[in-house]
């Protein structure tokens, strides 16, 4: 059951093999087992879980069951669920019961999944490697002395360690696919506003998107069909008609144009991961995938230009947290003043605190232009270079992530490098496309690679297609970390 | 162009953030390095280029003008730190 698929797991649900309160309890158990070991988790609650898995149990009597019915998800910590403690990876919201839920997290209690807990990440999903959660930093499964990559870096661990069989997660640079690729599953991002913002807390509200991290791609389609849908809560949601996004899992890949940015197998690049990659883009070609070669000029600009488009759109999000409504206050303060100033230097980590003040730099009086405007200018560039490039193929292939999970503590002294690490993802959330990455192999120390998979606009049933396509000739998806006791 | 001690002090004070010298000193140094990289952005020319505030250029969605919210302020100020009467209580501001 650990490694079944969701379609196995509802099969299993619908013939009455085992029910989702067995289910929820096998899952839970093992996260009990592992969780002091890999803190994939920061809050889990048997008794509400076990509460959802029984009603599920009930439907699935009365044959009211959808797809994901009885099946437990986890969610990452930034989705509110209403009763459930929902702190963002933050001190600041260590005391925060949400009184209501996340768009996503509605529409999974409608599908009749359970809420198998929240997820550790980086505090308010700042962060590559999972190491800046005020809650500790989560453990790779597959070497825990290594990062799971971040920031939804406790929801992929967990999908890798078996201790979940699917979760959410969300990406506002890379901060789904950078950690599936470190973590060795599978992640996707969707078209900016297919996934509904509310009640996900905001970092960059034109760059967070949420999505759906699982074993494989045919688990990610059953999951974003229900996390996938119009909210008229979420001004940026879009109006579209429902998709069935396995519609075209099983479409041969014969002709399918697949474009390999010259600018990805640059000097940044880890030899072990290209390598890996290579062999994927063989695989893909042997599938009858047709290799085109592609450039995306602007690319090399795209750190630079979400280094300030992010801080400054966190710096505005994050004024909210003021100790007045919601979340820690200072015990003691002179004034209100003296409060703000106090709460937030409490409440917020050293990470949070330097993006608010460069966000706040670049949009302060006398540098807006220079910085914000020129970013912005620049995130025009980068998205034109892919409206170009889809004119010569179908998808773009590349790494995810420039080399496999490094070790913790390696890159937390220095932002920059840091940063650095998702110099391949944050050009599709600066240009709002779908983008993905799948387990393709390993590199050194036998740390899994991901193949990344940017599509079009609203490709993503295309992306899933040639993600399952591959996975059905390969095997690296269904690899799962060793040492680990069953 | 390298930020200076003052400058720090003056955008944690905007961003309301209390930061003490000796962090500040730190932070000073990290931005800096960080403020290089982003630097690479001034060498491109994007004379006559439209900025792009937004992943999809969408329009925003009009609603009519009817109350849609119903009442919950006992459940959201729930969370609070300090409230009496229905009303969040901060330090006082007038003397």
């Amino acid at each position: 059951m650990l490694n079944a698929s969701l379609n196995e797991l509802s099969a299993a649900l619908a013939q009455k093999k085992i029910s989702s309160a067995e289910l929820t309890k096998l899952f839970l158990d093992r996260t009990a087992r592992l969780n002091a070991a890999l803190n994939a988790f920061i809050t889990v609650e048997t008794g509400k879980s076990l509460a959802q898995a029984h009603a599920a149990d009930e439907r699935i009597a009365k044959g009211d069951a959808k797809p994901l019915t009885g099946i437990p998800v986890a969610h990452k910590d930034i989705f509110v669920a209403k009763g459930w403690r929902t702190t963002c990876g933050s001190k600041m919201l260590s005391n925060f019961v949400s009184p209501y839920d996340a768009h996503v997290v509605e529409r999974f209690n409608a599908a009749g999944a359970v809420i198998l807990g929240k997820t550790n990440m980086d505090e308010f999903a700042m962060g590559s490697s999972s190491e800046t959660s005020f809650y500790g930093p989560v453990k790779n499964p597959w070497n825990q002395e290594r990062v799971p990559g971040g920031s939804s870096g406790g929801s992929t661990a967990a999908v890798a360690a078996r201790m979940a069989p699917a979760a959410t997660g969300t990406d506002t640079g890379g901060s789904i696919r950078q950690p599936a690729s470190l973590s060795g599953v599978s992640g996707l991002k969707p078209t900016y506003g297919l996934v509904s913002r509310y009640g996900m807390i905001a970092f960059a509200s034109s760059l967070d998107q949420g999505g759906p991290i699982a074993k494989s791609a045919e688990d990610l389609a059953l999951l974003l069909n229900v996390m996938a849908g119009f909210d008229a809560r979420d001004s940026t949601s879009v109006e579209r008609a429902a998709e069935d996004y396995r519609r075209e899992l099983d479409r041969p890949l014969a002709g399918l144009r697949v474009a390999v940015p010259r600018e990805h197998f640059g000097g940044g690049l880890a030899a072990d991961v290209g390598k890996a990659i290579e062999a994927a883009l063989a695989q893909l070609e042997k599938l009858g995938a047709k290799r085109v070669s592609i450039s995306l000029p602007n690319s090399g600009l795209s750190v630079p230009a979400y280094y300030v488009i992010a801080p400054a759109e966190a710096s505005s999000n994050l004024s909210r947290f003021d100790g007045v409504r919601y979340g820690h206050r200072a015990k003691e303060y002179r004034d209100l003043a003296d409060m703000y100033f106090r709460t937030r230097a409490e409440g917020f980590g050293a990470e949070v605190r330097r993006r608010i003040l460069i966000g706040t730099y670049v949009l302060s009086h006398g540098y807006y232009d220079a910085y914000y405007l020129k970013a912005q200018k620049i995130r025009r560039l980068i998205a034109d270079d892919f409206v170009a490039a889809f004119k010569q193929c179908d998808v773009i292939v590349g790494p995810t992530a420039p080399t496999v999970a490094f070790e913790i503590g390696a890159k937390a002294a220095d932002p920059v490098q840091m940063y650095l690490n998702d110099i391949y993802t944050i050009p599709a959330n600066l240009a709002g496309l779908p983008a993905m990455s799948i387990p393709c192999g390993f590199g050194k120390d036998d740390l899994p690679v991901g193949l990344h998979i940017v599509g079009n606009y609203f490709s993503e049933a295309r992306m899933l297609n040639l993600a399952h396509q591959y996975q059905k000739a390969t095997d690296w998806h269904q690899r799962e970390p060793g040492g680990i006791q069953r | 162009m390298p930020l200076s001690l003052q400058e720090v002090q003056r955008v944690a004070e905007l961003a309301r953030i209390g930061v003490s010298d000796a962090e500040a000193q730190t932070v000073l140094a990290q931005l800096n390095d960080i403020f290089e990289l982003i630097a690479r952005m001034q060498k491109v020319d994007t004379e006559g280029v439209e900025p792009m505030s937004h992943g999809q250029e969408l329009k925003l969605r009009l609603r009519e003008d009817i109350v849609t919210e119903r009442d919950q302020r006992e459940r959201f100020e729930s969370v609070a730190s300090n409230v009496e009467q229905g009303l969040y209580l901060v330090p006082k501001v007038i003397e």
